[in-house]
């Protein structure tokens, strides 16, 4: 070795797909490690609340088989970070049978390391009471009720779950719920690179061609040495400049310069880039400043169940009064979910109307309606199932036919495009934490589980 | 005096987590970005005022490598809560767009 290591991250997020030539491209550099992120909260609460995965099993099977085939050939680890979409453990267990079925399929044998990165309530609420958990942002500090009402609680892991499963020698690593950059950093670690340039590599690698023009779900390769970072994409279409990579540093995160990670802050303030060809960027001059462990709680809990309808109204009259005329609708609906024995303490309303302010809502600037036409999309959440349809279906009956002054169109108010009109939405979840829990021990939170396959 | 949708490169918003907001504001060239620094119209006050928050939740980032300015700010609602009209936060910067600079 000299001194320098090369790390590959195959695209944004497993499932979403790259090219399988720049997989070949990025292998034949012959890098230290393959890896992919895993997973996000940006697409909501759903899936760390109900287990589902962000993608499906067909999409990760085809991404993960590459990958394996890879990391096989060249003898080199395969990481895998917050699987499934929200690294819960359904999510890390649906990707860890791919994984099993895939090797079975190509006769491959390996070290596998499997992270956890589900949070046990009790723990929690211990670390309640020893004052251990502190909110983020403005936040409410962490009440033992919210801990009891999650359907699933993550911690966010950061490297070291990851670098102890290598120094353990896995190969193929997966993992539950951590910081996008954690494989990367652990790798980079692992072979002895200081914390600066292995962060910044990591927050690159995470988001792969993000980082590249034009932006693509594409392999992305770092060198990453003592005191730099080159980063290029494997196709040969793409190409990373001092400004698509400042760019990347705006994506997804508060700060564009400040990066707060557990154990310490990413600090790029500093850093300098300077093209080391059309295609390649080298960045020097970032600085990690270490700071008292701390690990992320993300969790989710159900906040009911919900029923939803759709039309849209072509009247100029109604739409002349359209805020009168839902408080309307609203308020005779609430008199008619009464009579069924519904209290109004066990049901939500909510009326996003498009063409009006659906998209921005109270932060529309706008108050004037001038469309010609107003699309409707009410909403209940109920305590259960059966409220949220009893009351949406009274909803749907009120905006339909409830009066209003100057009405011409008295068979019906609404366009409604499908019968039936009402869908079931489900248990609709919420996410419940923003705060993160203080541990001396990077490890003792994220269980690590070994198999050979 | 020009609008901001005339002058900028990109003019997006993305949630930064599930309970944060943040807004880019981009320029083509050096040039332009160094003109709107000049006219001191984007601070936190002004985005404050542009979203109803108050100016001690707004995190503004002059970001010059990116000839870009980052505004981070409390969602409205939470990602996905009951309610929100937005799961990404991909759609709430329109009202940037017409921001008027003295250029």
């Amino acid at each position: 070795m000299n001194g320098e290591i090369r790390m590959v991250s195959a695209s944004g997020i497993l499932g979403y797909g790259f090219p399988e030539a720049s997989l070949a491209a990025a292998l034949k550099t012959r890098p230290h490690m393959i890896g992919v992120d895993g997973g996000s909260s940006d697409p909501g609460p759903h899936y760390l609340g109900s287990g589902k995965t962000l993608n499906s099993p067909l999409q990760m099977k085809r991404d993960l088989r590459l990958l394996l085939r890879g990391a096989m050939e060249l003898n080199i680890p395969m990481m895998i970070g917050t699987c499934g979409g929200a690294g819960g453990e359904p999510h890390l267990q649906a990707c860890a049978e791919i994984v099993r079925e895939i090797a079975a399929e190509e006769g491959m044998h390996f070290k596998l390391a499997l992270i956890h990165a589900e949070q046990h309530k009790d723990f929690l609420k211990r670390a309640i009471r020893d004052d251990a958990i502190h909110p983020l942002g403005k936040t409410a500090p962490l009440t033992e009720d919210t801990v009891d009402r999650a359907s699933r609680i993550v911690g966010m892991m950061g490297p070291e779950p990851h670098l102890e499963a290598l120094r353990n020698g896995a190969q193929v690593i997966l993992a539950g719920r951590g910081t996008d950059p954690a494989p990367w950093v652990a790798l980079a670690t692992h072979h002895g690179l200081p914390p600066a340039p292995a962060w910044y590599a990591g927050k690159l690698l995470e988001c792969a061609c993000n980082a590249a023009l034009p932006k693509k779900h594409d392999c992305l390769i770092a060198t990453v040495g003592a005191d730099y970072v080159e980063v290029e994409p494997a196709n040969p279409e793409l190409s990373c400049t001092p400004l698509s990579v400042s760019v990347q540093a705006l994506h997804e995160s508060a700060s564009p310069i400040i990066r707060h990670e557990p154990g310490g802050t990413l600090d790029t303030s500093a850093c300098v880039m300077q093209p080391v060809s059309e295609r390649r960027v080298r960045i020097s001059g970032m600085q990690w400043t270490p700071a008292p462990y701390t690990i992320k709680l993300e969790a989710a809990e159900c906040a009911g169940y919900s029923a939803i309808t759709f039309a849209g109204t072509r009247d100029p009259g109604l739409i002349g009064q359209l805020d009168s005329f839902i408080a309307a609708v609203i308020e005779s609906s609430h008199t008619k979910i009464a009579t069924l024995g519904i209290p109004r303490d066990r049901y939500r309303i909510v009326i996003r109307l498009y063409g009006k302010n659906g998209v921005m809502g109270d932060w529309e600037p706008l108050h004037e309606t001038r469309s010609h036409e107003i699309g409707i999309l009410a909403e209940v959440v109920g305590d259960t199932q059966e409220i949220a349809n009893a009351a949406l279906a009274l909803m749907r009956v009120t905006l339909l036919h409830s009066d209003f002054p100057g009405r011409l169109c008295r068979e019906g108010n609404m366009a409604f495009p499908f019968s039936p009109s009402d869908i079931e939405r489900g248990a609709v979840y919420q996410f419940s934490m923003h705060h993160v829990i203080r541990t001396d021990d990077p490890l003792s939170m994220f269980p690590i589980e070994y198999q050979t396959i | 005096m020009v609008k901001l949708k005339d002058i900028a490169k990109a003019c997006k918003s993305k949630n930064a987590g599930p309970f944060e907001l943040t807004l880019d504001v981009m320029f083509d060239n050096p040039e332009t970005f160094d003109k709107v620094r000049r006219c001191g119209v984007i601070t936190r006050e002004r985005i404050a005022a542009l979203y109803g928050v108050s100016p001690s939740d707004v995190l503004l980032t002059e970001y010059p490598p990116a000839l870009a300015y980052k505004a981070t700010l409390p969602r409205r609602i939470v990602s996905g809560a009951i309610g929100d009209t937005d799961i990404y936060g991909a759609q709430q910067h329109a009202p940037l767009l017409d921001l008027e600079l003295p250029l």
